[in-house]
This record gives structure tokens, sequence and C-alpha cells, in this order.
């Protein structure tokens, strides 16, 4: 029996997408977190870390509301950009970053507040501007953070439902990804294709968590 | 060259201090910050690099001025011109010795210099390691070759040997005279460490509860002139001055500096560094060297 591929390429694609877009916000999100000094920092940074307590349908719900063109903020979208979030894969990717944010920001943020403040006051008085010393020092010595926090984004994008299922649906080929192919395959009692969705989401998880150890274990080995 | 007034508050664990420093340094002297730890030495240092802020006061170096709350100016660090030597090194991990030193030249890269400063600092077999396969006496050096490839107008050295073993310690303490000499290099230094003060600095300031309690050559601020009857000591040898047809030695017993006359004869193997006994009976002081053996004194007189 030939099995529908579909589902499984679109979560590897939202994945991907949704990985890259949170290495690029999520960097500069961390460095703000780790060396700023601002008020309400307490509060950003328990906004980031809302995804990891709150139930995903409230998260979707939520965005759902938002970014329908019904209300204001979905409808400024749509007038002025023709972006519609709601049942599309853009809305998908945007529901994805934020529900990943917490998973790229802390290990990278972690990951330059572990670092000795003496290398960034090095730097500077050896002439090195801010930009320098991040992409020159800082960046290159939180390598293994980096991976960290790429690789488990990307492995909880895979694993994603419940915000994926508010805000997109099952729209074969634009939002219908694996985890709710498998929900689908259950509920028409198909348990075959479930069980194929199901196993492949299963081995790709266990080699990505499987590659992060192995990769941290030589990372922190000779020394 | 280095004029500097400074006012801060500090938060030790004994309390609030207030750091109230001023101090003057001439080009090429060296010039060293003694005292406890916590007294805000490093403060000071921080406060020239710009890393930092005084609540109130000036800094200026060469005539150019880096900081100086009532006109409003502070420098950024990166514009400042210092060496800074971090207790901890500070060295890039992921950097090689080469590229340590390297990315402090500024542009253009001068690889001449890098060359040369390699050379002197005698790490140039070192040259493709990465920091954390060096030993401490090595990446001393690299710390040191890198604050001056940034040809800094003022070298900052916080307490640059703490971390190192009495011997290799003993071996920098030469090699940081020498680059200093080499490059007439206005130094600050800041050391609890008596010997190393002594023997590195032309001048010294001592401070305690944040506040200058004496400043002067090492030999005025910390020889003790009175000498006692009967005594019996060992300690090491931190200078050796000639004075006509006699030697002045001073000699670190404990935490105190004690100057002694010694003749030529007895100066035939006595150097700086060397750890020896000072005996005095009545009016004829012995000195004798002790040797890495312990128990076996051979006089230095026959």
């Amino acid at each position: 029996m030939a099995y529908d591929w579909q589902p499984l390429i679109l979560t590897l694609k939202l994945a991907t997408v949704t990985t890259a877009i949170l290495f690029l916000i999520g960097v500069p999100l961390a460095y703000w977190l780790a060396f700023g000094r601002f008020r309400l920092k307490a509060a950003v940074e328990a906004l980031v870390a809302m995804p990891l307590v709150l139930p995903p349908s409230v998260l979707g719900f939520y965005l759902l509301l938002a970014f329908s063109p019904k209300n204001a903020f979905g409808r400024f979208l749509d007038e002025t950009f023709g972006l519609r979030l709601v049942f599309s894969f853009e809305g998908l990717v945007v529901a994805s970053v934020l529900f990943s944010l917490p998973f790229m920001v802390h290990p990278v943020q972690s990951g330059f507040q572990n670092l000795p403040r003496s290398l960034t006051e090095a730097a500077y008085t050896l002439g090195l501007s801010r930009w320098k010393t991040l992409t020159r020092i800082l960046l290159p010595n939180i390598k293994p953070s980096l991976l960290a926090g790429a690789v488990i984004s990307f492995a909880h994008t895979i694993g994603e439902f419940g915000v994926v299922l508010m805000m997109g649906g099952s729209i074969p080929g634009v939002t219908r990804v694996a985890s709710i192919a498998i929900y689908d395959e259950v509920e028409s009692l198909n348990y075959d294709a479930a069980n194929f969705y199901a196993f492949v989401l299963f081995a790709l998880s266990f080699s990505i968590l499987l590659a992060v150890f192995f990769i941290n274990k030589r990372a922190l080995g000779p020394h | 060259m280095l004029e500097l007034s400074l006012r801060k508050n500090l938060h030790t664990a004994e309390g609030n201090v207030t750091l109230d420093i001023e101090l003057e340094a001439e080009t090429g002297q060296f010039l060293t910050l003694f005292g406890r730890s916590g007294v805000g030495k490093t403060t000071c240092l921080r406060c020239i690099a710009g890393l930092t802020e005084p609540d109130h006061g000036r800094i200026a170096v060469g005539g150019e001025i880096w900081f100086d709350r009532t006109k409003g100016i502070d420098i950024p660090p990166q514009k400042r011109r210092v060496g800074f030597v971090f207790q901890d090194y500070a060295l890039f991990p992921n950097l090689s010795v080469r590229e340590n030193l390297r990315i402090a030249l500024g542009d253009p890269k001068d690889e001449r210099y890098l060359d040369e400063l390699l050379e002197l600092m005698d790490i140039r077999e070192l040259e493709r390691r990465l920091p954390t396969t060096l030993s401490g006496g090595q990446q001393q050096r690299v710390a040191l070759a890198r604050a001056l490839a940034r040809r800094p107008r003022l070298l900052l050295l916080d307490e640059p040997l703490s971390a190192l073993d009495g011997e290799t310690r003993q071996r920098l303490q030469n090699e940081i005279l020498r680059i200093q000499r080499h490059f007439r290099m206005t130094t600050l230094m800041v050391s609890h460490d008596l010997g190393e003060v002594y023997r590195l600095s032309d001048r010294v300031i001592v401070i305690e509860g944040g506040r200058t309690v004496a400043r002067g050559r090492p030999a005025e601020v910390f020889s003790n002139r009175r000498i006692s009857g009967k005594f019996q000591f060992t300690g090491e040898v931190v200078a050796v001055e000639p004075n006509d047809v006699v030697f002045t030695l001073s000699i670190l017993i404990g935490n105190r500096v004690v100057q002694v006359i010694a003749t030529a004869q007895e100066m035939q193997d006595i150097q700086v560094g060397d750890t020896v006994m000072l005996v005095s009976k009545a009016f004829n002081p012995l000195v004798m060297k002790v040797d890495r053996n312990p128990g076996r004194l051979s006089p230095s007189r026959s």
C-alpha cells in the first residue's frame, strides 16, 4: 500500500522554516535578555516562557482570534499586506515560532550568561565593537547552545499538535501536518496509515535527540 | 601621562566602602596599587579601562580626557587604547594564540609587529594552539602579548600572576619587567603580593578601606628601619642595590621588607629571588643562603 508522504513533507517544511526564523529572532532576543538591563525584563522573560506551561489550545485559540479577518489586527494584515494567517501555512509558521520560542531562547540565553564576563570586557578593551564581539567571540563560544536551541526547536515543531489544529485545521497539502494526519487517520479507524506517520515521527524525534546528546557529549568531552 | 581622580561607592562583603583615589603616573613608570583584596584596587583599573563608571572624577591619559563627570565625557572602552590583562586572562577560547593577538591589532593588520610580539614573549611555537591547551604561565604570556598587540598607551595588570605557582611567578615577574622597559610602557598593576610590588614597581600606592594611606617608592613605603638586637629569620631577597663598597639587600620576611648591608663577598652567590637566612648576633649580622634542601645551610662566608 502506498502511503501519502505529503503530511510528513509538510511537517519537515514547517519545522525547517520555523527553526530558521526562530534562529533569527531568538538569538538577538536571548542576547537582549542575557545582557540587557531594563525594567520589565522579568515580564518579557515570563512571556517568552509562557508556551512551556500554557495549553497549546489556549495559544492557538487567541492566535485564531487575533488573526481572524473579522478582528482589527487580522483585518489590518489582510488589507495592508494581503496576509491571511488563519488556516494557512504562513499562519502555522507564525504560531509555531511563538510556540517554540522558549526552546530557542532559553539554551542560547543561558549559553550567553555562562560565558565569563571578562571575555566581553577583554574584547571591548581590545577595541572590538559590540557587533564584532558578538560575531567573532560570543557566538563561536556558545556553539553547543546554538545547536541545542535549533535542534530542540526543530524537534518541538515536529511534535506540536494543539496550536496547529486550532490555527490551521486540517487542509491537505496546506496545514495537514503529520501529527494532525495521525489524529485524522485514527478517527477514521485507519490504523495502518496512522501507524506509518506515528512511526516516522517517533524515529525522527529519537534520532534528532540522539544526535544532540551525542554532539553535546563530544563538545564537553576533551578537556 | 596619567592623571586620575575618582570616587565611587562600592558594595563589598564588609559593607559600603567609598573608593576615593587620586594618582598620577609619568610615561614609562611602573605604578602599583597595593592593598588587601576588596578595597577597590581592581575597580580603579576598570574605571580607567571604561568597564566601570565612577560616580565622580576625571581620568586623563596623555592629554586626552577619557572620563570627566562634570563635562559629561565618557569615552567607550573600545576607544581608550588600554592593554588590560585580566586576572583570569580572558583569552578567547575559540581562537588560536596567533588569532587572539591578531584580533587585537586593529586595522590594518600589522603582521610584522605580531611576529615581533610572539618572538618577544617567546610564544612563537605556541601560535597555532588553542588557549585551553596551554599552561597557566603560557596563558599569561599570551594575555600580556595580546594586551600589547593593541599598541596601548597604558598597560593595566589586574593581579596578573596571582594564579601561578611560585617559580613561574618569579620568571614572569622578570618577563613583565623586561617588556615594560622594552616598550617604556606606562603600567598600572594591582597586587597584594609584597615581593611582587617590591620587585616590579617604581612607585606604590597603598590603599586601605578605599583610601590612599601611603605612597612613594616601595623602599620608602615598606622598609622598616628598626633593627632589633637578636633575631633569626628566613626571607626572600627582593632587591639588591650596590652602595659604594657594600650592597643594600632588601629582604622580604613574612609580610615585611627588611634592609641589611652585605659585603661583596657575601653577595657572591646571592641573587634577587633567593631565599636567605638572616641572623643577627649583636653587631655582626651573618647572611646565609638557604639551600632548597631543608636543613643544609651553606654559609656564604667561608
